[in-house]
Parts: C-alpha cells; structure tokens; sequence
C-alpha cells in the first residue's frame, strides 16, 4: 500500500507540471497583456514598462515559466489585480463560507439520494418506479436555474420563510439563517440525478448471483437489500462521491452568484469579469492539485470498503 | 454432386436478399420505438424552426416592441392596471407663450413646417400577446423562438467540435498506442484533473480580455468554443477504448494484409464501426452543452447582450418574477425543457437501437 501511494504520488508529477503549463500558456498566449489591464486605458508608455518590469514580463518566456512555479510552491501569488488583496487571504477568507454550504449538501445530498434510491429499489418495474423515474427524467430537463429563481423568489419573496439573500460573520448564524435555502435548493436540484444514478448501481447488484443465494437461504428482503445490496452498490457510490469532492472547495458557484454568498466560487466568477488572472490562476492550480490529492486518497479508501481491492 | 445441383446452390445464394447493414437495421428498430420516434419528431420540428429562424423567416424581428410593456399572454387577458404603465410625461397645463422673449422665435415657422413634413407613425401597441411581451415591449414568443435558434445552435455546434476533437484524438492514440497514446494520456489527465468549472472559467477570461477578443471574445463563438475545448475528454476516452479493441481484430489485420494505410484502417475500416459511440456521446453532449449554454449565458459569459439565449431569457425573468410577471420563465423554461426532454429520450432510444449487444 504504501510503495503504491509513493507512486501514484510521483505519477502526479507530470500531470501537476502539464496543469502548470497549460494555465501557464493558456494565459500567456490567449490572455491579454497584463499591463495593459493592470495599468487602465490612460497609462503611458513609461507605466506600462515599468509594470512590465515588475511583473518580469520583458523576460524570457521560460523565466517567467519559473516565477510562476515559484509562485505556485511559495503560495505567493501577491495580490488581487482589481482589489490588491493578498490571493492567500482570498483563499483564506472565501472558503469558510464555500464549506459552510458545500458540505451540508453534500451530506444531505448523498443520505437522502441513497435512502431514496433504496426505496425505489424495492419497488422496482412497480408503476411507483416507473412513473418515479418519469418525473426524475421531467425534472432533469428544467434547467437548474429555474429552480433557484422559482426556489428564492417562493419560500424567500412570497412565503418569506428565509431570508432573500446575505450573509454574517457568524458561522452558527449563517448554518441557521442564511444556509438552508441554498442547501435546500441545492440538495432539491441534485436529488433527482443520483437517485437515478444509485438505483442503477443498486439494480446492478440487485441481479447478482450472491443475491439470490441470500433470498434462498431465507433471508428478510429488507436484509437482503441493507445488508448484502447496499454494501457492494457502496463501491460505485463512493466513487461518484469523490468525483464531486473538489467541487466542495470550489462550491457551487451559481448558488453563491445568487444568493450572494461570499464564497470562493464568486470570487472565481467575480475575478472573470475583472479580468483578474492572478486570482484564477491560483484558484485552478491549487484545486487541480487537490483533486488529484483527493482521487488517490478515495483510492486508497476502497480498500477499506472492499477487502479484495488490489493495489496494482 | 452433381453440376446441377451446384448450379442450384448457388442460384439459391443469388435470391438470398441482400443483409441489411448496421444502419438500417438501427433506424428499423428505431421506427419500431414509439417514444423515440415522437421525439424524433420533436427534435425535427425544433431543427426546422432552428433554420426557419436563422434565415430570418420566422422570429426575425423580435428585437421589435409590439406590445406594451409586460403585456400579458392572451390566455390571461389584460390587465387592469396596464394604463400605469403608458403614463404620459409631459407637464400638465398649458404652454407659456415665450415668443416675445425667444430670440429664435423668427424660425418657429420653419420648425413647424419640417416637424409637419416628418411623419412619425406610433403602431398600436397591443395590449396582449400570445405568450405576452418582456419589459420593453418585446414578444417573449418571437424571442424564445430566436432563443432556440441561439441554444439549440451553440449545443449542436460545440457537440459537434467536442466530438470531433476527441474522436480523432481517441482514434489517434487508440489506434497507435505507445508514446502517441502517452502523450495523449497525459494530456487528458491534465485537462480532467482541473476542475470543469474552473477551466470554462480560465478559458472565459482569456476569451474575454486577450488577444482573440476580437474574433472569437463577441458573438456566440466565445461560448462555443469555452464548452467544446471542456468538452472534448468524455468521447476522447471512449473512442480511444474502442480503437483499442478493434485494432487488433481479424477484419482490421485483413485490411493491413491487404495494404490498407494507416489512415485507411482508422477512418475507413475502423471508424465506421465506432462510430456508434460517437453519434451517441454527440447527442448526450448536445444536451449537456445547452443547460452549460444556458447557465453561462445567464452568468454573461455566454451570448453577446445583443442576442437572446434561453439563459439570458431566464436572466430577464429573475427580475421580472418579483414584479409577479412570469411568463418569460415560463416560455424559455417550457422550450427548454420539451426540446431537452425529447433530445434525451431520442438519445436512450438510439442507443438502444444502436446497441449490438441488444441484437
């Protein structure tokens, strides 16, 4: 186990040097000159070399390659084009409030996905299953938007159960007041999707031979099914469940647009439109990585959830 | 055995009809599914509306205000208030008389005479539409119309480059294997292992303040290109699986005994029996890259705001919904959703058409 996490870890190497290069280039040839952003549209030509000179913009591509490795290993990207805040502090002060949304979801999400899935299971090729799956496949073709904007204009603007929008410095007030309508829209949205996905990977079980075996012997359907079914369905499950992870740290950022959550996915959005590349940049680099982190780590948990995993 | 009777055997072989080929016998099993075939349908109609619109024949003028504003659909009638809106701004009472005072009075005859010769015609506003009218006036009907042309044409553009880029690709490494298919490799783990979200926005930025600003920053070709640069891995790794397992089969090696090229065992040989694959991921994607569409679009990172999309119809109501006008949401979401739901069930159906293993 361990010589295999060293190399998966040393496999990350050229893919984090490809996400290196491709960010790196993508802004350097298709970006636009950031001193030109940097210095607004009066600058002189004297400004504008000056800022070329601090950036080290009039240096050979491939040193400027080497700053910016350096600014990702450093964690020193300096500040915010648009507001001169520190990217660090952006990520410091961004995330709580990404998490405090990001992962009541996902708990929920998955919970309630499952149980729901379970239930439609045990009513499978019934008219219930059927016309369940109907209006899974009805509610999937409405776009997500218009859940939000019926959602907040409904239970916010009409029935004013939660507040329209905003946001404190208290995270319990935040859990309390300013998080359930987003979590909820949220959760709302997403359900349908994965109870489709987990009934298919529970049907898939549901046709294996041990199943048969255990309703032969006697066993109860609701054993069959919590015990024998769900634990081997759990394998798929997980893996979708990592696959959404990095999107915890990134958050979803049309919730944030929308209910205006200082998160660090409006902060991605937000840097778009000022043409802030420093901000992004960090932001893609360091969830690129993570996302690898994250993948070798659900790797590394099947082996906990399924005994006959082998690390090749 | 006798000649004659080897000349029967093979009269025998000529009356055999001729076997279908695997497209015929996909679009007979398709004809056989109900629901496929009212979606395919669906999808036509919208095609035809999708060209209709784009030749300017339907839809064309939807930048028109031909209602009051917020004139309600047909189906609830006009409303009692929508007198307020039409309020008039001029001052109340008489004008002064300044001729005495105005040093310009001399050319007041002359302004009377060139106002009189301009003809301004005001057209009736109407007081409902069929599907009523958004904040200036316009007919929600005729723009989600335009709407469709503008999602239904980003999706299937962007699908189609998506799916191309990653079957060539996909064949490219599939079929050849070794340091190609490496570097290949290595290029998709780098593309996946960004967050999708985070790339359109990187890709968003540089579109929207760099050097191709000017060519590909305006218009619906930012958007297309943003999606089909994400877009393309899902099919490249597909393809590329595919062309691993037939490389090595029987009809391709014969092909190489034969002297058939590289390229003509890629794309002549191989390519059309994959092509399965393709055509189903194009269909899925055409799906996927319209909701994308619709929510950048919404975001202002999609169509110009000289456009309408479906995402900037949906962008208009949000504001228009707390006004309590809500069927500019209706319209774009009910568009919306036929089309995607009738693209989804063609795309289940024509795989299940497509699908061998079903046979």
């Amino acid at each position: 186990m361990f010589a295999y996490a060293v190399r998966r870890i040393l496999q990350m190497v050229p893919t984090l040097l490809g996400v290196l290069l491709l960010v790196f280039f993508l802004f350097k040839w298709f970006g636009g000159d950031p001193a030109e952003i940097l210095a607004g549209l009066f600058a002189t030509p004297q400004q504008l070399a000056a800022i070329r000179a601090q950036l080290g913009l009039d240096r050979p591509v491939w040193e400027q390659f080497w700053i910016f490795i350096r600014q990702v290993a450093t964690f020193d990207w300096g500040s915010s084009w648009a507001t001169n805040e520190a990217v660090s502090n952006i990520f410091v002060t961004r995330l709580p409030a990404t998490l405090t949304i990001m992962v009541p979801i996902l708990l929920l999400e998955v919970v309630l996905a499952v149980l729901a899935a379970i239930a439609v299971a045990y009513v499978r090729g019934s008219l219930t299953d059927r016309v369940i799956m109907v209006i899974i496949t009805g509610a999937l073709s409405v776009s997500f938007l218009v859940y939000i904007i019926v959602g907040q204009w409904l239970f916010s603007f009409k029935l004013g159960w939660f507040p329209v929008q905003g946001w404190s410095n208290s995270t319990l007030t935040n859990l309390l007041v300013y998080a359930p309508l987003p979590v909820f829209l949220a959760v709302l949205v997403s359900l349908a999707p994965h109870t489709r996905l987990y009934r298919s990977f529970i049907l898939d079980e549901i046709e294996q031979d041990y199943v048969r075996t255990a309703r032969a012997k006697g066993l109860d359907e609701n054993v069959v099914l919590l015990k024998h079914v769900l634990r081997n369905a759990l394998i798929p499950i997980l893996t979708n469940v990592s696959t959404q992870l990095p999107g915890v740290f990134i958050g979803s950022f049309l919730i944030e647009v929308f209910f205006s959550i200082p998160g660090l996915g409006r902060e991605v959005f937000t840097a778009v439109n000022r043409s802030d590349y420093p901000v992004i940049q960090a932001v893609t680099v360091y969830l690129a990585a993570l996302t690898m982190v994250i993948n070798l780590i659900t790797d590394m948990l099947y082996k906990l959830v399924d005994p006959r995993v082998e690390f090749k | 055995m006798s000649a004659a009777a080897n000349q029967g055997a093979l009269a025998g072989l000529q009356g055999l009809r001729r076997s279908p080929g695997v497209w015929a016998n996909a679009w007979k099993r398709l004809k056989e599914d109900r629901v496929g075939m009212v979606s395919l349908w669906i999808v036509a109609a919208y095609l035809v509306l999708v060209v209709l619109a784009g030749l300017q024949l339907v839809a064309g003028d939807w930048q028109r205000e031909v209602g009051v504003p917020y004139a309600p659909p047909d189906f609830v009638g006009k409303q009692a208030d929508a007198s307020s809106a039409t309020e008039s701004l001029a001052p109340d009472g008489p004008n002064t008389d300044i001729t005495a005072l105005d040093p310009l009075a001399a050319r007041y005859a002359e302004w009377a005479e060139r106002a009189a010769r301009l003809k301004t015609s005001e057209p009736p506003m109407a007081d409902t539409l069929p599907f009523g009218a958004d904040r200036v006036g316009r007919d929600v009907l005729a723009k989600a119309v335009k709407g469709a042309e503008t999602s239904i044409l980003v999706g299937v553009i962007a699908a189609l480059i998506a799916t191309f880029i990653g079957t060539a690709l996909g064949a490219i490494g599939g079929y050849f294997g070794g340091r190609t298919d490496d570097f290949l490799e290595w290029v998709y783990n780098v593309f996946t292992s960004i967050p999708y979200i985070l790339l359109v926005f990187a890709i968003a930025a540089v579109l929207k303040s760099g050097p191709l600003a000017a060519t590909v920053g305006s218009g619906i070709w930012a958007v297309t290109v943003i999606l089909s640069a994400v877009g393309w891995t899902g099919i490249y790794r597909l393809v590329r699986a595919e062309y691993i397992k037939h490389r090595s089969r029987e009809y391709v090696r014969a092909a190489h005994a034969i002297g058939a090229s590289h390229a003509s065992r890629i794309f002549v040989h191989i390519l059309p029996n994959v092509s399965h694959v393709a055509l189903v991921q194009l269909s899925l994607h055409v799906v996927s890259f319209i909701k994308a569409e619709v929510i950048l679009s919404f975001l202002g990172l999609g169509v110009p705001v000289d456009a309408v999309s479906w995402g900037t119809m949906l962008a208009e109501a949000q504001t228009e919904l707390v006004l309590g006008k809500w069927w500019q949401l209706a319209a774009a979401t009910a568009f919306m959703a036929v089309f995607v739901t009738a693209f989804s069930l063609l795309t289940d159906a024509m795989r299940d058409a497509l699908d061998p293993k079903l046979r």
